[in-house]
């Protein structure tokens, strides 16, 4: 039945786009109050994370991922691929300098 | 010679179908974007790692509230985005219209808050070049990170305001009842945009404002 239902959806209710956006305002004051906190690497890294978790909401229910094909999904991400790789070799050569 | 008309013609079986390809048209952009952008963010990775003091100072000379209420108003103008979203699904116009006027303007408090800040900086000297900080004692790369600052956010705010004409232009046409239950794809593929330009603003705004 769930299922039937989920497939037959083809963009967030605006019930569950409020609440996406609740959780989104929560992952902004987190991030805001832990910058206070968090130095250094563990700053960074951690606002990143918070940055991700929000793109991932976005993606998944603004964005209609979570009621695409995987065909779609795919393309969404292929971007990512690739910006990973500009940032591999980017590192591969600027970290090994003598 | 065949005299036959031929009424309609679609590549597509079904709607379905056609929906999905143009979702797919516009993630393939969108990969481009994030490629766009990309090389920006692995600029800045790189001098982040060579010169991180330098970056912490300049981050703390930018306004922590500024950026944060204007992540804030992005979120909430997406959030609009979707409500538009599923009133155009839904046929109806009012809604719709509501909705799409309050994304615009929310957009539109976002770059008032930034150019605001870009004067800021401006009188601050903090713009590089030649006159950027003439007392002198910064760091020469301090000017990397405003270099940095100034093209992410000005590029992002030139998304922006591509963003802002797409969404007048929505809410024109809905007014004009352009945009029927069963016609839907301009309002998706505008959203689709404004919530990539936001997700951009979501990672501006700990790399820029957030450093410590």
């Amino acid at each position: 039945m769930k299922t039937a239902e989920r497939s037959s959806e083809t963009l967030p209710t605006p019930a569950t786009a409020m609440s996406v956006f609740v959780l989104l305002l929560v992952l902004l004051s987190l991030s805001a109050v832990s910058s206070h906190f968090l130095t250094g690497r563990t700053g960074t890294t951690v606002g990143l994370l918070i940055a991700a978790a929000k793109m991932t909401l976005i993606f998944t229910y603004f964005m209609r991922l979570r009621y695409q094909s995987g065909l779609v999904r795919l393309f969404a991400l292929v971007g990512f691929f690739w910006l990973g790789l500009i940032l591999l070799l980017t590192f591969a050569d600027y970290l090994t300098r003598g | 010679m065949n005299t036959e008309i031929v009424t309609e013609i679609s590549p597509f079986s079904n709607e379905t179908q056609r929906s999905m390809a143009q979702h797919l048209g516009m993630w393939t952009f969108i990969a481009t974007e994030v490629l766009f952008f990309g090389g920006l963010f692995a600029g800045y990775a790189l001098y982040r790692t060579t010169y991180p003091e330098i970056f912490a100072a300049g981050s703390h000379r930018l306004d922590f509230w500024i950026g944060t209420i204007n992540t804030a108003v992005l979120l909430t103008s997406s959030l609009c985005m979707a409500l538009a979203d599923s009133a155009a699904k839904l046929g109806r116009r009012a809604k719709l219209q509501w909705c799409l006027a309050g994304t615009w303007l929310l957009g539109a408090v976002f770059l008032g808050l930034k150019f605001y800040e870009y004067h800021e900086k401006f009188v601050e000297h903090l713009v590089p070049g030649a006159h950027f900080l003439p007392g002198g004692g910064a760091a020469p790369q301090l000017q990397l990170f405003f270099v940095l600052y100034f093209a992410m956010t000005g590029l992002h705010a030139l998304h922006m305001i591509i963003g802002l004409g797409l969404i007048g232009w929505l809410w024109k046409r809905a007014g004009r009842g352009g945009l029927s239950p069963g016609h839907t794809a301009p309002v998706e593929i505008t959203g689709l945009y404004w919530h990539f330009v936001d997700c951009i603003w979501v990672f501006l705004y700990p790399l820029l404002y957030l450093v410590r």
